[in-house]
């Protein structure tokens, strides 16, 4: 890959997770167990959103072929996508919701803390931009998954339910290949490993927080980053997602 | 506004000999433009009358969250989807500000919640017609918020303080709505020959339902009086839906669609346009419970509700024994 190949991939990476975690929360439109947390839904997935057109605006720049951030978001088949498994599976139950908020929310502050730092100064300052977003969105997160974890005996064990069934995304996160070496190489971002300890720390701190047991495991399903296997799920939401764009190919909306 | 066929309570206008001396300092406050709060004498008939209509309000803009929801995991941009969102969120923002005004008068949100869930208040009969293609929600953003705009602005000016400032905050949000609902309904009119079809049906299905979102003539009605007198009403519903026709017939020409009223036409005369009145009969099938969308509405709101239940009594459950851990620390 050249420079600009492997740049491409670390922009889709960050965009594609973002606009996926944003279109899953957006589906929550409406059914949020209490008005505060509908308005919450509705912020965190519109700062998603904002987040992606950044991303994919300047991946869609890197790849030099004309395309806009719309055109990468409508127009490509799942294959081509560079989220981690985590943000495309199903919303389940709002604890299952917000244990991925969470889960993700970690990650996306450490992540975007280092890449304040970034050489390239267009990913500083798109990291600059959201990373005051997702600062609320940890706070917020973490709040809640330690309210709900630390509840009701109901909603403990949901949230431990949750945190079972999610926790095998988490690794996905940290695992490193031959495009995060070259980025880290060229000082554009961090090795995801090197995230791993601060990311424990925090997960660790608020889990105890909200009485909740971290699974043992530290088995992680792979595949998304790379684009090799996503799950099953990401071809119904784009199904849903890309689906005007598709049916009326060259209309302006 | 929202709100359609508030009854009024009490018997109608009172005359002044009628009125006791405190209804009388009342009604002098309110003649005077003097704003009515909270801790002030009110008669329990404002009171009662109050809480049907911002509740219907606030049910309101929660529902309404729906139709518009619907479509925003297929919104064919990303900044038509950021611009749905912010929309929407603003809407519960309304609906959280209209709930705060009527506890402020005695009844709680989860009271009136409940009355939501189970029929016993309703919400506007617009919320429940389907969004079934794009245009729908440009349609929805020019001409429901268009025509509850009509109704908000005059109150900004109602009595009742805490109404009054919910209203100043909303309208500035509804107007922006109003104006992104224009633009994007624009664009399709501007567009492909499907798009415009689109926005040719959009606007067939929602245009009499919009005109019926000021409620049937109420000109002779006792009760609207009261409201009036009491300013919680400013305007007749006649008065409103003859001032939304004359603005936004000539926003339809300037985009090229067509009105579906064969009899629409300007009336020199009157300095109006005339019109066709929506189909009665159907605004009292909508409001009895028989609209496209009546059954999945509620039925939405009744599964959020009871699906966050358990999310409701855990962080409930974890306020409590954090204050518990509180006191016993001191």
């Amino acid at each position: 890959m050249t420079r600009d190949e492997t740049f491409l991939q670390f922009l889709l990476r960050m965009g594609d997770n973002t606009l996926i975690l944003g279109h899953r929360v957006s589906e929550w439109c409406g059914h949020a167990p209490v008005l505060e947390e509908d308005i919450a839904l509705a912020n965190t997935a519109l700062d998603l959103i904002g987040q992606t057109q950044m991303w994919l605006g300047l991946a869609g720049e890197v790849q030099g072929e004309g395309k806009s951030a719309d055109d990468l978001a409508f127009l490509r088949d799942a294959w081509d996508f560079r989220n981690v498994l985590l943000v495309e599976v199903p919303n389940g139950d709002f604890g299952r919701t917000l244990m991925r908020q969470f889960l993700f929310d970690a990650w996306h502050s450490i992540m975007l803390g280092r890449l304040l730092k970034s050489s390239d100064d267009r990913v500083a300052a798109i990291a600059e931009k959201a990373s005051k977003e997702v600062a609320y969105h940890l706070e917020r997160s973490s709040d809640t998954v330690v309210g709900l974890g630390d509840g009701t005996e109901e909603s403990h064990r949901r949230m431990q339910e949750a945190l079972d069934y999610l926790w095998p995304y988490v690794g996905e996160m940290f695992a490193s290949d031959e495009v995060d070496a070259e980025m880290a190489a060229a000082g554009v971002a961090p090795d995801p490993a090197s995230l791993r300890e601060e990311y424990d720390s925090l997960v660790q701190r608020v889990l105890t927080e909200a009485t909740l047991t971290i699974p043992d495991s530290r088995f992680a399903h792979k595949g998304g980053r790379d684009g090799r296997m996503h799950t099953e799920h990401l071809g119904h939401l784009l199904t849903q997602m890309q689906w005007l764009q598709r049916a009326y190919p060259g209309a302006t909306w | 506004m929202y709100a359609q066929m508030i009854k009024t309570a009490g018997t109608g206008v009172k005359s002044r000999e009628e009125m006791t001396e405190q209804e009388r300092a009342f009604q002098d406050k309110i003649d005077a433009d003097i704003k009515i709060e909270p801790k002030d004498w009110m008669p329990d008939d404002y009171r009662a009358t109050l809480i049907r209509q911002i509740g219907q309000h606030a049910h309101s803009e929660i529902v309404g969250q729906l139709p518009e929801g619907n479509w925003i995991t297929r919104a064919p941009t990303l900044e038509r989807k950021a611009i749905l969102l912010a929309k929407v969120q603003d809407e519960a923002g309304h609906g959280l500000y209209l709930y705060c005004a009527a506890e402020t008068l005695g009844v709680s949100r989860d009271e009136l919640t409940e009355m939501l869930l189970d029929g016993r208040m309703k919400y506007s009969s617009i919320f429940n017609y389907p969004t079934l293609n794009w245009a729908d929600i440009g349609a929805v953003g020019w001409l429901v918020d268009g025509a509850a705009i009509m109704n908000q602005v005059p109150l900004q000016r109602t009595s009742y303080g805490p109404y009054s400032r919910a209203m100043i905050r909303i309208c500035k949000e509804e107007s922006f709505h109003q104006r992104q609902g224009y633009d994007a309904i624009r664009k399709m009119a501007e567009g492909t020959p499907e798009q415009r079809k689109m926005a040719q049906d959009a606007l067939n299905r929602f245009w009499y339902p919009s005109l019926m979102m000021f409620g049937p003539s109420d000109k002779d009605s006792v009760h609207s009086a009261q409201s009036m007198a009491w300013k919680i009403k400013i305007n007749t519903n006649d008065e409103l839906r003859q001032k939304f026709v004359d603005q936004t017939v000539p926003q339809a020409e300037y985009l090229g669609l067509t009105i579906p009223d064969p009899d629409l036409k300007w009336n020199e005369e009157r300095g109006h346009y005339d019109f066709t009145q929506p189909d009665w009969s159907e605004f009292f099938d909508v409001i009895k419970g028989n609209g496209p969308c009546n059954t999945d509405r509620l039925a939405a709101r009744n599964k959020a509700w009871d699906d966050g239940k358990w999310v409701r009594d855990g962080l409930l459950e974890h306020a409590r024994k954090k204050r518990a851990r509180k006191v016993a620390a001191e």
